[in-house]
């Protein structure tokens, strides 16, 4: 029984990555595009011209070919917290449901609202009405990223709650807190600034290839012109926001630096490693064994995560075996803590079982976070509830190479972009971009590179939060639902043929009408 | 009663609305099911498809706005019944997937599986999708196997899931039960004759016009005899209510009828609703544009009274069949009094957004799509 659970949780897991990564294929273009389509359509709005009309018509149905399954994975990915993860649904619903709520009120029905007049209104609607219509819509899916991610900032950072044991759940105790925390933050502005980057990189490849053939000169050249600029600012900004996301990541998420880092022994100026080749997992026991060979720059992982090039950056080893001198505990220690809180949990329902008050009330004293005793176990005991469900200290460590290898992928991709946006305002603006061929192709290459560095990116996020479906509250292991694996592992096989079999249709209409041009405008 | 018993009351209001304008928008999926029953030739089907399709994007959205606020209002239903009737929400959410997707890839060239195939996906949608919602929220009355207990977290692994499933059958066992298939072929056939009114309304073509009224008499029989059968089974079962000051909950006869003479104004609603609906039928029967009008007003004024009679004056609106003790009331299920006042706040932007709404609608929708419309271009699915 306890085996076919743990099958449950990996399935269940395997098929929320899978819908996540169908979703994000297609959301960050909705993110980006969004704007850039109004944009172009108020360059038309302002100038009258109405090859800004026929531009504006032609990226927006690129926009709606890949709108439609972002929507449909959507859907999947917000019943999947309830389906196949009920018992962390009931342990955070009342902080993690906020949030979801507030994306369907706010943002979701100001983007299908008005999705349908920027579609439909041509003609229909007066021009400044559409041109608004147009902007409700790019708002609308920026805003639903914003209380999505707040969401999930939660599960990496928990803030703005208390545990009320009459419930036995986080319950909110501080909106402001949730909705606005530097986590919560920081993840929308990077999030959302490298979904205008990809989107940029999209509409700069796609132009870049009708240059290369000689096709719709005018319309690839200023739509790079709008696009290239807006990339760049974006990824500048993305880069920025990546660099808060470290700096935030060693404070709160220790182990997942660590794990990006594959930083073993911690140590005072610790470098950064450029490049590096890890080895097998057996022989990673120290900083002097981790690699077959690196490239370090000195001093600037600690600089970067604390802005002090002196810093003492933890380690694996030190957050698994502890480190006095540092203030670190012992995993096993932590372990302790919270097997004594699910042990207090327990005698509190043996309490309630044979209707003996007084325990029951004792107990319910300990978690009274107004009383001295009770914000001493809150703090020393609590906080540390979700280790109790581990067996073993080295489940506190996510997967060492898939986080080292991504984490540079979406670094060294993102540095790239960088240069290429530059690259291009610049010959584009003087009207020498289409010169430069092996530039163009670049460009075109540089679209599956967004993606993939999209991915990358997301998954040093969420694999690098392993083992924790809540950051030291509740593991995965504990936050499923009870439900058959083979039930799992079937939807996990149908969504498999069905995205895949959708993402076949999408890129084939896609690839299709980007044969076809604007000439249908 | 205090602060948090209005605000579950509120949010029990609102979560009931939501579902209510559901039902109403489910008309989408009404017509995707009819499509080839009220059109016949390639272009007729285009100006359904294309009618409906302006609308598809706000039937998903308060689909999903509905379970967003059911979680944060609610969330131990959202654990329970999510994590517990997993098959029949799976089927669900499938369905639901297949619509999003085939209003805009039908008939983009080269979208692989053919115009045809995209239809069925609509079709699919249009009639599994009411069906199987109409299903889920019949378990609301009859209930459901399931086992609750927040203290489960003292265990470990599989034991410590709080919310449990008596039954291998994990939502399937709502199939078994007659009232259930009532509950949800009245809400297929109601989608169905809200869509022949709602087309009747929107598209301007008289042999479509003509199979509408054809259609909605066959229709309107068969959804008036299976309704009024799940209204006054309803009337007639017992329900399962909570002591509000113990929180025991014990069964109680004629529960949902007590429920109705314990709030006249709900009966009221639903009374109006009712009548509402059929006075749409009897308009749609004779060729009246506006009937739509009354059908929505009248759906939304039903679903909103059936799931007040649900939830309100002390019901338990997810009975347990296997432990009446873990049946879920507003009270014993709700977020705490902190989350419920914050979404309180938020919730007062509802009718801005119904507003924008409105006035997005009014402008697309203020004349009727022909075929003209269609032949001249311009974006269609």
């Amino acid at each position: 029984m306890f085996t076919d659970y743990l099958s449950t949780v990996d399935w269940s897991r395997a098929q929320f990555a899978l819908t996540a990564i169908y979703h994000w294929l297609f959301v960050p273009l909705t993110l980006g595009l969004g704007p850039l389509i109004a944009i172009m359509e108020t360059l038309y709005v302002r100038t009258g011209d109405d090859f800004w009309r026929r531009t504006t018509k032609f990226w927006m149905r690129l926009f709606g070919v890949n709108f439609a399954i972002g929507v449909a994975t959507g859907l999947i990915l917000e019943f999947e917290f309830g389906t196949n993860w009920s018992n962390y649904s009931h342990f955070v619903g009342d902080i993690f449901g906020a949030p979801l709520a507030i994306e369907g009120i706010f943002a979701f029905f100001l983007e299908s609202t008005f999705i349908a007049v920027m579609y439909f209104g041509w003609g229909k609607v007066s021009r400044r009405f559409h041109l608004t219509a147009t902007w409700l819509t790019a708002i609308g899916a920026n805003l639903s990223a914003w209380w999505i991610l707040v969401a999930n900032a939660w599960m990496q950072h928990p803030v703005g709650c208390t545990f009320n044991l009459e419930t036995v759940r986080n319950e909110m105790s501080s909106f402001s807190e949730v909705a606005l925390s530097p986590v919560a933050v920081n993840k929308f502005l990077h999030t959302v600034t490298s979904s205008f980057t990809l989107a940029a990189l999209f509409v700069v490849g796609v132009s870049a290839w009708y240059l290369l053939r000689g096709r719709e000169k005018r319309m690839a050249s200023k739509s790079i012109a709008v696009a290239s600029i807006f990339g760049l600012l974006s990824a500048l900004a993305t880069a920025w926001s990546g660099d808060r996301s470290g700096a935030i990541a060693a404070t709160t998420q220790p182990m997942k630096l660590a794990a990006m880092e594959a930083l073993y022994d911690g140590e005072q100026g610790a470098p950064l490693t450029v490049i590096g080749v890890l080895r097998p997992e057996a022989e990673r026991t120290s900083n002097d064994e981790a690699f077959h060979f690196r490239i370090d720059i000195p001093k600037l992982l600690s600089l970067m995560s604390f802005r002090d090039t002196e810093a003492f950056v933890p380690g694996i080893n030190d957050l698994i075996e502890g480190n006095p001198e540092q203030g670190i505990l012992p995993a096993a220690e932590k372990m302790a803590r919270g097997r004594a809180v699910i042990d207090t949990l327990a005698r509190y329902r043996t309490a309630r079982d044979a209707g003996d008050t007084q325990t029951m009330q004792r107990i319910a004293a300990l978690f009274d976070g107004s009383t001295p005793q009770g914000e001493e176990f809150l703090r020393e005991k609590f906080a540390y509830f979700g280790y109790g469900y581990l067996d073993s200290p080295q489940q506190l460590v996510p997967n060492v190479p898939l986080l080292f290898y991504s984490f540079r992928v979406m670094v060294g991709a993102g540095c790239l972009f960088i240069l290429l946006l530059l690259l291009v305002w610049w010959y584009n603006r003087r009207d020498s971009l289409t010169a430069k061929r092996w530039l163009l192709h670049a460009c075109v290459w540089c679209i599956p590179l967004a993606y993939l560095a999209s991915q990358a990116g997301w998954i040093v996020a969420e694999v690098g939060r392993q083992p924790w479906a809540i950051r030291d509250l509740m593991p995965v292991s504990i936050a499923a639902s009870k439900i058959p694996s083979g039930s799992v592992t079937t939807t996990f096989i149908l969504f498999l043929v069905l995205f895949t079999a959708l993402l076949i249709a999408e890129l084939s209409i896609l690839l299709r009408q980007i044969k076809i041009g604007p000439k249908n405008e | 009663m205090d602060t948090l018993s209005l605000l579950q009351h509120y949010w029990w209001f609102l979560i009931s609305l939501l579902g209510a304008l559901l039902v109403f928008l489910l008309f989408v999926q009404g017509g995707q099911a009819l499509l080839y029953r009220l059109g016949y030739t390639e272009e007729e089907r285009n100006l359904i498809v294309n009618s409906l399709g302006r609308k598809w994007e706000l039937t998903f959205t308060t689909l999903v706005t509905f379970g967003g606020a059911f979680f944060a209002s609610f969330p131990l239903f959202y654990s329970t019944s999510f994590g517990g009737a997993v098959y029949v929400w799976m089927a669900i959410l499938l369905c639901f997937v297949l619509q999003a997707v085939a209003y805009e890839y039908r008939r983009k060239p080269s979208n692989v599986f053919g115009e045809r195939t995209y239809d069925i996906f609509l079709m699919i949608n249009g009639l599994a999708g009411p069906l199987l919602l109409g299903m889920a929220v019949g378990t609301l009355f009859t209930g459901a196997p399931f086992t609750v207990d927040r203290l489960n977290l003292a265990n470990e692994g599989g034991a410590a899931v709080i919310s449990q499933w008596a039954t291998p059958w994990h939502g399937l066992d709502a199939v078994a039960n007659p009232r259930n298939w009532a509950l949800g072929l009245s809400v297929a056939l109601l989608a169905m004759i809200l869509a022949c009114q709602f087309l009747a309304h929107d598209i301007d073509d008289e042999a479509i016009r003509s199979r509408i009224r054809t259609c909605l008499r066959r229709l309107a029989g068969g959804f008036v005899a299976v309704f009024v059968i799940w209204l006054l089974t309803l009337l007639m079962a017992d329900g399962w209510t909570a002591d509000p000051a113990t929180g025991v909950i014990s069964v109680e006869p004629h529960k949902y009828l007590h429920n109705l003479l314990a709030m006249p104004v709900v009966a009221i609603l639903l009374a109006v609703g009712v009548i509402a609906v059929l006075c749409s039928i009897g308009m749609a029967w004779v060729g009246r544009r506006r009937a739509i009008w009354f059908g929505g007003s009248g759906t939304v004024l039903t679903v909103l009274a059936l799931l007040l009679l649900a939830g309100w004056n002390h019901t338990a609106y997810y009975p347990s069949t296997v432990d009446m003790q873990a049946s879920l009331t507003i009270a014993n299920s709700s977020s705490s009094l902190f989350t419920l006042r914050t979404m309180f706040w938020v919730s007062l932007f509802i009718p801005v957004v119904v507003a924008y709404i409105w006035y997005a609608w009014r402008s697309l929708s203020r004349r009727p799509i022909t075929r003209e419309e269609l032949r001249d271009g311009g974006h269609q699915y």
